[in-house]
C-alpha cells in the first residue's frame, strides 16, 4: 500500500524581487485535516509564499504539489481547480453585486448562454448549511458586516469544493467574539477533512488554532514546531530573531484638558458618520479608540485632522473652537498621523523634502510672499531625517520609494515638529500608526508616542489592534456605528468586554460597570 | 508580458522618451507615405525643408508655433493638477472673439480709447474669456464630480457655434461679401512683426515669456507646489492642508487664460479678424504638445516647434508630392500615443514571462 | 401658452417627428451601448468619436468598392475592433491614462480616415455616393408604430434588437457577470480565476465594434457618402448618455430616444424659423448632454473600478 500524499507540499520555493529575496528555499508539507500556522512579522514573506501557492506570482525556483499532483506555476485557475481556496486579508468582493454573484463568478463556462442561478443558489445554501455559515444569497455585499463578508469569502472557496483553505491574517478585522466564531468554523472545516493554512503574526491565536507552527523570518523558514511543544515566548523569539523591548505605558498624572468633543455629529453625502460624540483628552495621557474597521474611526480622525467638518456639536482645542481646515489644526500644534501612509500621508511622486514641509509650507518658516524658501526647507528636512533616523538615498528622491517604516518615520517626524523648533505638540492624532510595520518600527512609534505624552502632549490613538491599545493607552473607548462609548481606564477593561462593545452589545458596558 | 516599476526615473530616460516616440512615429508613418505612392526619403526631406529650409520656412514654423506654445502650456498646467482640459480649442475661439469685441473696428471706428489702454484690455479680455469657459467644467468637477473631459469637450462645439453666431450677427464684417468673418481689429492693436516680410509676430515673445513664467511658478512658488501635489495625490494634498479646490480653480483660470491668449495672438498677430477655420485644431494639438513635453513648461516650447514644423512642412510637402497634408494630423496623433507608451516605459520596465 | 401646447401635441402626434427621432437615435444607441460595454469592464473609451469616423469611412469605402451593405457594416465593425484592440493594449495591458489614450485614438482614427480618403480620392470635389440601406416598407402593416418603423432601415432595427440582447448578456450570462465583476472589483475576479486583462480586452473590442457600426450607420443609412465632419461630437454625446443611463442598456435606449426627440424637435423649430439664430438650436444637443451629466452627477452608480488600471500584485 502506498502512502497517501500530503494535501500540499511546497518544495524549495525561492522568489526574488530585484535585490530582495522574499522567499528563500522554503519547503513545507500540510497533512489532510491539519491546521498549519504560518507565523511571521510583516514583511517576513508570508504573503509572497501564499501568492506563489495561489498562482499570483511565479517562483524563481521550487515546486508545488497538491494531493500528489504538480501544480502548474502562475495559474490561479489551476490552483482553484486543484482545490486550493484563499481568503485574503483585504477582501476581494465586489460591493455592488450580490453574495450569489460574488460566489458564482467563474464557476460556469464563460460562454454559456444563461446562468443557472436557481441551481447555484440551492447549492450555495446547502454548502452554507453544511458548514454552519448562515447567509442571504441575495444580499448586496455592501450591506454586510465585516464578519459576514469574511463568511462570503470562505463560502466562495467552499462552493468551489476547496480542500485546502488559506486564510491570510483572518482575525485582523474581527472582534474577539467574531474571531472565536471563526475558530469554531475552522474546527468544523477540519472535522470535515479540509486542511488549513492560517497566516498570522498574533501568537495567542496561532497557539489556539493550529497543530503545527511554521515560523518565517526575513524570507527564510526558521523553524517548524508542534504547537503543543512550544510556547509564546519561544515563538516570539523565533519570529523576531532578537529581543525587542516593546515599550509599556507608565502611570502619569494627566494635566489640563486639551481636546474636548461635545456631542459632535458629522455627515457626508447624507450619511451620518459620527453620532453625538463626547470625549476629553488631557495633556499627558494616551486615549485609545477601539473598534471594528468602518465604525466611524476614519471620520473621527478626519474631524480631528481638519479634513471633516462637524455638522453639530463643539470641537474645542484648549477651549478654542476649531475650524475644519488642516492649517488651523497644524497652527495650533496638532500632530497628525493618518491611517494610510501612501494614499493620504504623503504625495509619493514628490521629493522627500517637499513632503517633509508640506503641512507648514505656507508659514514664514518655509515661504515668503508665495516663494518657497528651498534652502530652509531642505535644511529642515535634513535635520528631521537625522533626528528620526529615516533611511533614504537622498532628500531629493521620490517619497514613494521609501520603505513603509521609513515613510512612517518621515510622517511622524513631520507631525511631531508641528510646534516648531524643540516644541512638543499639544495634541497627537494617530490613526493606526503601526499598521503593516515590523516589530522594530512598531516599538519606535510607540516610544515616540509615549515620550510625547510624558512631555505633556495629549494623544488620541485610534487602532484596530487591541494588543497595541492595551500596551500603551491609559484609557480606552470603543466606537460602534459612529457612536463612542465611555473612555475607561485600560485596566478596567477585559478583552471580552471590549469585544462585546466592538460588536455593539450593550451588555459590555453593564459588565464593565459591575467590574 | 508584465510591467515592473522602476525604483528611480533617470533624467536621461525622460529626455530620451520624446525623441524615441518621435522616431517611432516617423517610422510608422513612413508606411502611410509609401501607401500614398510617394518615395519616403524624399517626402520626409521635403517636409523638413518645408519647415526649416529657408528663412521664410522657419518664420512660418515659428508663426505656427506661437498659438501652439500657448495651447500646449494650457494643457500642461491643467494636466499637472490632473485637470483634463480638452477644451482649449473652444477657449482659443472665445479668446479670439473677446479680442475682437474689445479691439475691433465696430462701426468702422472701434472704442474711443487710447491704444495703450485698449491693448492690455484686449489681452485681458481674451484671457478672461478663455478662463471663464473652463471655470464651468472645473467647478462641476469639484462640486459634483462631473468628468471635466466630456464637459470641456462638449463646450468646444458650443463655443464654436457661439462664435459662428456672432460672426453672423453683431460682429459680422459687412465688407466680407457674406463670408463668416468678424470685423477687423484696429490696426493700432496689432502685434508688431518680429521679422521683416514674414508673419512672425511679437506674440511669440509673449508665448516664450509665459513659458518661462509658468516654469518659475511651478518650481519655486507655494502655488506651484500645491499644483503638483494636488495632481499627484489630491487626498494627500488635502491632508497636508493645501487648498485643493482653490488650486484646481486657479489652475483652470490659468489654463483657460493661456488658451484664450492663443486666440488673441491669432487675431492680433496673424489674421486680424476671426474666422471659423482660424484654428486647425490648435487646441487638440496642445494636448499632444503637453504630453510630448512631459508637462514641462519649457519642454512645451520645443514640442510646439516640433508640431508646428510637422504642420508647416506637411503643407509644403503635399504641394510637391501627392501625399495629402492630413499626414501631419496622423503624425501628431501617432506621436501622442507613442509618447504615452514611452513615458510609461520611463517609469516601468517591460518584462516577458509571468510575475 | 395654449398655443405652445397644441404645437407640442401636434408634433408628438406626427409620424415624421418620430421617424426623425428614431433615425437620429440609431447611431446614439449603437454608440452608447458600445461605451457601456467598455465602461462596464472598467475602461473609459474616449476613442469613440474617432472610431465612429473610421467606421463610417471604411464601411462606406467597402460598399463603394462593390461589397454589399452588410459586408460594409462588418468592415466598420472590424475597424472598430482594431481601434479597440489598440485602446486595450494601451490602457489595459500597459495601463496608461485612459483619458489621454482615448483622445489619442480619436485623433489618430479620424486623421487616418481623412488621410485615407484623400489618398483614395485625390481629385474629387463632390463626395462619391453609394446606394444606402433601403427603408423596411414591409413593416408598414404593424399597428400604431408601423409607419414609423417602415421609414427606418435594417440597421435601426438591429440597434433596437441589440438592447434586450445586451441586457440579457450583461445580467443573465456568466460572461456578463465576468464583465460586471472586472469593472467592479478586478481583484475579486482575479481571485476567482478570471483573466482580468483578457475580459477587459474583449469588452473594449466588442464595445468598439459597436462604435464602428454607429459610424457606419451615418454613411450607409442616414446619408450615402462620407464627409469629414459627419460625426460632429456624436461620440462625446454617447459618453454623456452612458452616465445618464447609469450603465443600463434599457436606460441607454431611453436616453438615446429622449435625446433624439429633443434633437428632432429643435430641427423642427429651426425649420419653422424661430426668432433665435439657428446656432442656438444646434448648441442644444451639447448643452443637453452637459445638463444630463450634471443631473446624474450625484445619482450615478459608477462601476467601482472605472478608470483604475489593474496591474497584478499592485494595490
Amino acid at each position: 500500500m502506498t502512502q497517501t500524499p500530503p494535501a500540499l507540499r511546497l518544495s524549495r520555493i525561492t522568489k526574488r524581487f530585484g535585490a530582495l529575496t522574499a522567499n528563500d528555499d522554503i519547503s513545507l508539507e500540510l497533512a489532510s485535516g491539519e491546521v498549519l500556522a504560518l507565523l511571521g512579522e510583516n514583511g517576513a514573506g508570508k504573503s509572497t509564499l501564499v501568492s506563489i501557492l495561489f498562482g499570483h506570482y511565479v517562483a524563481d525556483a521550487g515546486e508545488i504539489e497538491v494531493f500528489g499532483q504538480r501544480l502548474p506555476p502562475g495559474d490561479p485557475k489551476a490552483a482553484l481547480a486543484a482545490g486550493v481556496g484563499m481568503v485574503h486579508q483585504h477582501f476581494t468582493l465586489a460591493d455592488n453585486l450580490s453574495v450569489l454573484d460574488n460566489v458564482m463568478l467563474g464557476t460556469e463556462p464563460l460562454w454559456q448562454l444563461f446562468s443557472r442561478r436557481k441551481a447555484a443558489r440551492a447549492r450555495l445554501l446547502e454548502t452554507a448549511a453544511r458548514f454552519g455559515l448562515a447567509l442571504d444569497p441575495d444580499a448586496q455585499v455592501a450591506s454586510l458586516s465585516v464578519g459576514e463578508r469574511q463568511r462570503v469569502e470562505i463560502l466562495k472557496a467552499l462552493y468551489r469544493g476547496a480542500r485546502i483553505l488559506i486564510l491570510d491574517e483572518p482575525t485582523a478585522v474581527l472582534t474577539p467574539q467574531e474571531s472565536e466564531s471563526l475558530f469554531a468554523t475552522l474546527g468544523q472545516l477540519v472535522a470535515q477533512g479540509l486542511s488549513i493554512i492560517f497566516i498570522s503574526h498574533k501568537l495567542d491565536e496561532v497557539l489556539r488554532v493550529s497543530q503545527r507552527v511554521l515560523v518565517l523570518r526575513a524570507g527564510k523558514l526558521v523553524s517548524v514546531r508542534a504547537t503543543h511543544e512550544t510556547s509564546k515566548a519561544e515563538l516570539a523569539e523565533l519570529m523576531v530573531g532578537r529581543s525587542v523591548n516593546l515599550p509599556q505605558r507608565e502611570s502619569r498624572m494627566p494635566g489640563e484638558r486639551v481636546l474636548q468633543l461635545r456631542a459632535v455629529s458629522a455627515h457626508e453625502a447624507g450619511k451620518r458618520l459620527l453620532d453625538g460624540l463626547s470625549l476629553d483628552v488631557r495633556a499627558g495621557e494616551i486615549v485609545g479608540i477601539a473598534g471594528v474597521s468602518g465604525n466611524g474611526q476614519l471620520a473621527l480622525a478626519q474631524l480631528l485632522c481638519g479634513t471633516l467638518a462637524a455638522s453639530t456639536g463643539e470641537v474645542l482645542l484648549k477651549g478654542r473652537a476649531m475650524a475644519a481646515t488642516p492649517r488651523d489644526w497644524v497652527a495650533q500644534g496638532v500632530a497628525r498621523i493618518p491611517e494610510d501612509r501612501h494614499a493620504v500621508g504623503i504625495v509619493g511622486d514628490l521629493p522627500v523634502w517637499e513632503n517633509a514641509v508640506s503641512e507648514r509650507l505656507h508659514t514664514p518658516a518655509f515661504s515668503r510672499c508665495g516663494i518657497v524658501r528651498r534652502k530652509a526647507a531642505r535644511q529642515f528636512t535634513r535635520d528631521l531625517v537625522t533626528r528620526f533616523d529615516v533611511r533614504l538615498s537622498g532628500i531629493e528622491a521620490a517619497t514613494r520609494v521609501l520603505s513603509g517604516g521609513n515613510m512612517q518615520k518621515l510622517i511622524l517626524g513631520r507631525a511631531l515638529s508641528v510646534a516648531g523648533e524643540g516644541g512638543t505638540p499639544s495634541l497627537i492624532i494617530a490613526n493606526q500608526p503601526t499598521w503593516g510595520l515590523d516589530i522594530g518600527a512598531v516599538a519606535y512609534v510607540h516610544r515616540c508616542l509615549l515620550d510625547a505624552a510624558r512631555q505633556g502632549a495629549a494623544v488620541l490613538l485610534i487602532s484596530e489592534d487591541l494588543d497595541e491599545l492595551f500596551a500603551i493607552a491609559d484609557r480606552v473607548a470603543v466606537m460602534f456605528k459612529g457612536r463612542l462609548g465611555e473612555a475607561r481606564a485600560t485596566e478596567h477593561w477585559t478583552r471580552a468586554q471590549i469585544g462585546l462593545a466592538m460588536a455593539g452589545s450593550a451588555a459590555a458596558t453593564e459588565v464593565a460597570d459591575a467590574a | 508580458m508584465r510591467l515592473e516599476a522602476r525604483s528611480e526615473v533617470s533624467r536621461g530616460a525622460l529626455l530620451l522618451a520624446p525623441l524615441a516616440a518621435i522616431l517611432f512615429t516617423f517610422l510608422i508613418c513612413a508606411l502611410l507615405v509609401a501607401w500614398a505612392g510617394a518615395p519616403v526619403g524624399r517626402t520626409y526631406a521635403l517636409l523638413l525643408d518645408g519647415a526649416f529650409g529657408s528663412r521664410f520656412a522657419i518664420a512660418e514654423t515659428l508663426t505656427r508655433a506661437t498659438p501652439l506654445i500657448l495651447t500646449g502650456l494650457a494643457a500642461a498646467v491643467a494636466f499637472r493638477a490632473r485637470l483634463y482640459n480638452i477644451g482649449a480649442e473652444g477657449q482659443l475661439y472665445v479668446g479670439a472673439l473677446a479680442a475682437v469685441a474689445v479691439g475691433g473696428l465696430h462701426g468702422g471706428t472701434g472704442f474711443d480709447l487710447a491704444p495703450q489702454l485698449l491693448f492690455p484690455l484686449m489681452l485681458l479680455a481674451g484671457a478672461l474669456a478663455g478662463a471663464l469657459l473652463l471655470l464651468g467644467p472645473a467647478w462641476l468637477k469639484l462640486k459634483l464630480g462631473v468628468d471635466e473631459v466630456v464637459t470641456s469637450l462638449l463646450l468646444n462645439f458650443v463655443a464654436l457655434l457661439a462664435v459662428s453666431m456672432m460672426l453672423d450677427g453683431p460682429m459680422k464684417d459687412p465688407l466680407a461679401m457674406g463670408w463668416p468673418q468678424s470685423v477687423a481689429i484696429m490696426p493700432e492693436l496689432e502685434f508688431a512683426k518680429l521679422l521683416e516680410r514674414t508673419r512672425v509676430h511679437s506674440g511669440l515673445l509673449l508665448a516664450l515669456g509665459l513659458s518661462v513664467l509658468m516654469w518659475l511658478v511651478e518650481r519655486f512658488t507655494t502655488f506651484g507646489f500645491a499644483l503638483r501635489a494636488v495632481g499627484a495625490n489630491a487626498r494627500g494634498a488635502a491632508f497636508a492642508g493645501l487648498p485643493v479646490q482653490r488650486t484646481v480653480l486657479c489652475c483652470a483660470l490659468i489654463s483657460g487664460a493661456l488658451a484664450g491668449l492663443a486666440g488673441v495672438g491669432e487675431v492680433a498677430g496673424r489674421a486680424g479678424y476671426v474666422t471659423l477655420d482660424m484654428s486647425p485644431g490648435y487646441g487638440y494639438a496642445g494636448i499632444v504638445i503637453a504630453m510630448l513635453a512631459g508637462l514641462h513648461p519649457l519642454g512645451v516650447v520645443l514640442a510646439a516647434c516640433f508640431v508646428a514644423a510637422v504642420l508647416v512642412g506637411a503643407d509644403s510637402m503635399s504641394r510637391v508630392v501627392g501625399v495629402p497634408n492630413y499626414i501631419a494630423d496622423v503624425i501628431v496623433a501617432t506621436a501622442l500615443l507613442a509618447m504615452l507608451v514611452a513615458a510609461l516605459l520611463t517609469r516601468y520596465r517591460l518584462r516577458w514571462g509571468r510575475a | 401658452m395654449m398655443d405652445f401646447l397644441t404645437t407640442l401635441a401636434d408634433m408628438l402626434a406626427s409620424v415624421p417627428f418620430w421617424i426623425a427621432t428614431l433615425r437620429i437615435a440609431t447611431p446614439l444607441i449603437f454608440g452608447t451601448l458600445g461605451v457601456l460595454v467598455c465602461e462596464r469592464s472598467g475602461v473609459l473609451n474616449l476613442g469613440i468619436e474617432g472610431i465612429m469616423v473610421a467606421g463610417a469611412f471604411t464601411g462606406w469605402l467597402a460598399v463603394f468598392h462593390g461589397a454589399d451593405l452588410w459586408t460594409g457594416v462588418l468592415v466598420a465593425a472590424l475597424t472598430g475592433a482594431l481601434c479597440g484592440l489598440l485602446h486595450a493594449m494601451l490602457t489595459v495591458w500597459l495601463g496608461v491614462s485612459q483619458h489621454v489614450a482615448g483622445l489619442g485614438i480619436t485623433l489618430l482614427a479620424s486623421s487616418l480616415a481623412s488621410f485615407a480618403y484623400r489618398v483614395s480620392f485625390p481629385k474629387v470635389s463632390t463626395p462619391p455616393t453609394i446606394e444606402p440601406f433601403a427603408p423596411l416598407t414591409a413593416l408598414q402593416g404593424i399597428p400604431l408604430i408601423g409607419p414609423v418603423l417602415a421609414a427606418q432601415t435594417a440597421l435601426s432595427m438591429l440597434a433596437l434588437l441589440l438592447v434586450p440582447l445586451l441586457a440579457w448578456i450583461i445580467y443573465r450570462t456568466p460572461a456578463g457577470l465576468a464583465l460586471r465583476m472586472v469593472g467592479e472589483s478586478p481583484a475579486a475576479a482575479e481571485g476567482q480565476g478570471l483573466d482580468v486583462v483578457r475580459v477587459r480586452t474583449l469588452a473594449i473590442i466588442l464595445g468598439s465594434m459597436l462604435m464602428g457600426v454607429a459610424g457606419a450607420f451615418l454613411t450607409l443609412s442616414a446619408f450615402n457618402a462620407f464627409f469629414f465632419n459627419m460625426v460632429n461630437g456624436r461620440g462625446w454625446i454617447c459618453v454623456a448618455l452612458v452616465v445618464f443611463a447609469s450603465w443600463r442598456p434599457g436606460k441607454a435606449l431611453l436616453g438615446a430616444l429622449l435625446f433624439a426627440a429633443f434633437d428632432a424637435a429643435q430641427l423642427r423649430l429651426q425649420q419653422a424659423g424661430g426668432i433665435l439664430p439657428y446656432q442656438v438650436y444646434l448648441m442644444l444637443p451639447y448643452l443637453l448632454s452637459i445638463a444630463a451629466l450634471v443631473f446624474m452627477a450625484r445619482r450615478a452608480a459608477y462601476p467601482q473600478a472605472l478608470m483604475k488600471p489593474y496591474r497584478k500584485g499592485e494595490r
